[in-house]
């Protein structure tokens, strides 16, 4: 069927910038560039990547948006309609990636941060220590103490963070060996921890696996003895933010060799992970779960669970600490995904921001918020919305899209076509060598070092000088152009009212 | 497991009744007889009034240790009352609660130009053994003193513990300390306080010393870390109704030294912790230690400007905040420690000083009663 479809974007050449060096056509990795005596674009198959502009020796190149307008209608927009093309052309359900675009309220950017003056005094973070220093794993009520001051108390495992930012989970499959390389350098260096996802750990990184999260999702790639126990700790995949409860599923032309080996599945078999795990069908299920892979892990590892912002987050959090977990990881609707339906991406969830109130909130009046750290992703875009997450209950917050921005990443959102031009979402080889794992390390490194610097200069500023005086501070939060029951779900007041 | 059960907020408070909070700066000065000799309050009232220039005029207090000692076995109630009504609610409650001993109206000097003072009433308490079933007799007094200034309206319990006592209001310390007649108590601990608040609703029990049960704070500074230390401690039940941080020193005074058990050099290490580069350097077992306190009280870490002094039944303790951002001074002659604001306030009751001092960020002064004082 030829399609209907106008090209989304206008790939413009100037020619008489243009050299002709066809750099821009061997970037092209969508086939939106040809050679035809001149640079040829091919519009409709350009997604905005930017590869082809970042690499022109020229700059001959910008990529604009198709200005096609149409008949005007706040209902039916040009988007909407072009669904409707698409899926009268396919019969198939609209595949997307990366986390919701959709202009629903980010209520990061509603809130605002406070700050000291006279009464008390601000700290300036280059004379004084600004710790940022973080634990993961179950605290225990109190301590107890022999007579002889020792500690009688065993803690339970602990997983110290040198910057209470983590990066996200992310599988080898949907990113690349290269990219998860970067990764795990990093995590490294800056003293934090990056997660295999649900594709298994490449033998590659087993030199990194105490800075490793290992993940067990439905599709229990790649779990084995080793891969359990050769990690920080272990998280148990319950859910993703971009598509709650729904599974997910690698094409068989991406298991080549490497990852029908760490995936442990025949070559150019597709990877199905279930949308349930299919031996949990219930909170007792999970914590027999939780409990098998401590047995396996000689009580060593913490062990998180992951979950999907959902309408329900906060009693089924509670569940999944009584339920034995060390940590919950809570994704926001807003969350990264390799691809999901645009269906399930766009409109299932609820948002980290209040996910986060809810749940900190309900495990304290539970008295239970000690028992487990919490750990929020979901769209967390800059230092900023570290500090508000921080400050809103959570130990440390997770970066998936940020940190692929960081290796090069445009959020062009083809991550499922495995062209990704930039080396990142790919498993051709061809792609893959174009992200250095040093330099996307190094460049992983800056963003969290900045990062780094922002939060001290905002704790500072707040006059305190541990990110434990952060965390749950709520009361150094004002909401701006909030409803009164949002306000009273994030549990801060308007700006404007005092202490 | 000596903190089972700890954590139920039902157990010791069930309303929910909360008051604004008023940040302030303040002149702070203690003194303690290691030998428990007393000492009359007009040597800490000269003490405070060296600092006059300190406090504004908005509140000022003393808290005194070994006042009552006829009735040591007995809570000691110190009450204020906005109107007779609400002395009326308080006693028909204190029937039910309490064997009452004794109450009289706490002795006031009228003419030193203190205004509008609550009527202040103490009471002699002692706990029905049938109440204490459930819980320990603290316990029980705690959520008693928690009741009444959260339920009962214009009643507000201004100190709360056995052979001690606060006394404190609205006005220059000096003038509080005269219009109380403190000339006439004897103790071996007194902590006193000037404020100068921001901003206030010219509250009396909103001024310093704040006190639960035997604990009493006197503080001078802000707890930048209010909000989280806050939250913490409603977990295990206190409902922060004050007008000041301050109750959350207290509070986790409280916490740490009395439910959780922890001796007061390691509850210190919680509420000013050490600095992790300063604990990694730490001998093994000191590092495992201060690790595992940061860890698991991380929430109760009192980050921001503060000195304190802190009066307990054994004993006083002072304490800055860790970086040191709130003045001062500590002093030893013979059996007596002081503790001030300024070098000049000790210097003031004690010209001639064994030592003086000025203790580092973060770590305490702490001095502890004889065995055997009573």
């Amino acid at each position: 069927m030829e399609s209907q479809l106008p090209a989304e974007f206008v790939v413009n050449v100037d020619h008489e910038k243009c050299r002709r060096c066809k750099r821009c056509v061997i970037n092209c990795s969508f086939g939106a560039i040809e050679f035809k005596d001149k640079v040829t674009p091919n519009n409709r198959q350009c997604v905005a990547c930017h590869r082809c502009a970042t690499f022109c020796p020229e700059s001959a190149i910008t990529i604009t948006e198709n200005q096609l307008d149409y008949k005007d209608g706040y209902n039916w927009t040009p988007e909407i309609r072009k669904n409707i093309l698409k899926q009268a052309e396919s019969g198939g359900i609209i595949l997307t990636a990366m986390g919701n675009p959709k202009p629903y309220p980010i209520y990061w950017d509603h809130m605002l941060i406070d700050a000291c003056q006279v009464t008390n005094p601000s700290i300036d973070p280059l004379r004084e220590p600004m710790e940022l220093r973080t634990y993961l794993g179950a605290k225990p009520e109190c301590l107890d103490f022999d007579s002889d001051i020792s500690l009688k108390t065993e803690l339970a495992p602990q997983v110290k963070l040198d910057i209470p930012i983590v990066f996200a989970a992310m599988s080898y499959g949907a990113i690349s060996l290269n990219a998860h390389k970067a990764l795990a350098m990093a995590a490294r260096r800056m003293g934090t921890l990056m997660n295999t996802g649900e594709g298994g750990l490449h033998e590659d990184l087993a030199s990194y696996t105490d800075r490793i999260i290992v993940q067990v999702a439905s599709g229990r790639f790649g779990v084995t003895s080793k891969y359990l126990n050769n990690s920080a700790l272990v998280e148990i995949k319950i859910g993703q933010g971009a598509k709650p409860g729904i599974g997910g599923h690698l094409p068989g032309e991406k298991v080549g060799e490497d990852i029908s080996k760490t995936r442990m599945i025949p070559v150019g078999t597709d990877a199905l992970s279930p949308a349930p795990h299919h031996d949990i069908y219930s909170i007792e299920d999970l914590s027999q779960l939780i409990y098998a892979i401590k047995e396996a892990t000689d009580y060593k590892k913490p062990v998180s669970v992951k979950i999907a912002a959902v309408h329900n987050v906060a009693a089924i959090a509670s569940g999944i600490v009584r339920a034995g977990a060390d940590i919950v990881m809570i994704d926001g609707f807003r969350g990264g995904t390799g691809a999901a339906p645009m269906i399930i991406r766009d409109h299932v969830g609820i948002p980290i921001e209040l996910a986060l109130a809810a749940v900190d909130d309900r495990l304290r009046q539970e008295g239970i918020r000690n028992r487990a750290s919490i750990l929020v992703g979901g769209s967390i875009r800059q230092s900023a919305d570290v500090v508000k997450a921080i400050a809103l209950g959570a130990d440390a917050c997770v970066i998936g899209t940020a940190s692929l921005i960081a290796m090069g990443c445009r959020v062009c959102q083809k991550c499922y076509t495995g062209n990704c031009a930039w080396g990142i979402a790919t498993q051709k080889p061809e792609l893959v060598r174009r992200l250095n794992p040093e330099v996307g390390a190094d460049r992983l490194c800056n963003l969290l070092t900045a990062w780094g610097h922002e939060i001290q200069e905002v704790l500072g500023s707040l006059g305190i000088n541990a990110i434990e005086s952060l965390r749950g501070s709520r009361e150094r939060l004002r909401g701006v152009g909030l409803s009164q029951e949002t306000l009273d779900i994030l549990g801060i007041k308007h700006a404007g009212i005092g202490q | 497991m000596k903190c089972d059960g700890l954590m139920n907020p039902k157990i010791i408070n069930s309303s929910g009744r909360v008051h604004q909070r008023i940040p302030s700066g303040c002149a702070i000065s203690g003194l303690m007889s290691e030998e428990g000799r007393r000492i009359d309050g007009s040597v800490i009232i000269r003490s405070i009034a060296c600092m006059h220039d300190r406090s504004n005029g908005l509140g000022g207090g003393f808290a005194a240790y070994g006042i009552y000692p006829k009735r040591k076995h007995q809570y000691a109630f110190h009450m204020m009352f906005d109107n007779i009504e609400a002395k009326e609610a308080t006693e028909e409650f204190f029937k039910d609660v309490f064997n009452v001993d004794k109450d009289e109206a706490i002795p006031t000097h009228r003419e030193n130009g203190i205004r509008n003072p609550p009527i202040l009433w103490r009471y002699f308490l002692e706990v029905p053994e049938n109440k204490l079933e459930f819980l320990t007799e603290r316990d029980y007094a705690m959520k008693i003193v928690m009741q009444i200034n959260s339920e009962i309206e214009g009643a507000f319990v201004a100190s709360s513990g056995k052979n001690m006592g606060a006394f404190k209001g609205v006005g220059y310390p000096e003038d509080i300390g005269k219009f109380y007649k403190l000339e006439e108590y004897s103790a071996y601990i007194w902590t006193s306080h000037g404020r100068f608040p921001t901003n206030t609703p010219g509250w009396w029990g909103g001024a310093h010393p704040f006190t639960l049960l035997d604990w009493s704070v006197v503080h001078n500074g802000e707890i930048s870390s209010y909000g989280i230390n806050k939250r913490y401690l409603e977990m295990f039940g206190y409902k922060l109704e004050l007008r000041t941080d301050t109750e959350v020193i207290a509070y986790l005074f409280d916490l740490l030294v009395r439910r959780h058990k922890l001796p007061m050099d390691l509850a210190v290490k919680a509420l000013a912790s050490p600095f992790w580069k300063d604990i990694d350097r730490m001998e093994p077992e000191q590092k495992k230690i201060a690790t595992a306190i940061r860890q698991v009280y991380g929430s109760t870490l009192m980050n921001g400007p503060f000195s304190i002094i802190l009066g307990h039944s054994s004993g006083m303790m002072g304490l800055n905040d860790r970086i040191k951002l709130r003045p001062m001074t500590a002093a030893r002659k013979d059996d007596m420690l002081y503790m001030a604001s300024e070098e000049s306030a000790i210097r003031e009751i004690a010209p001639d000083l064994d030592a003086v001092w000025s203790p580092k960020a973060g770590t305490a002064v702490i001095g502890t009663l004889k065995e055997g004082v009573e």
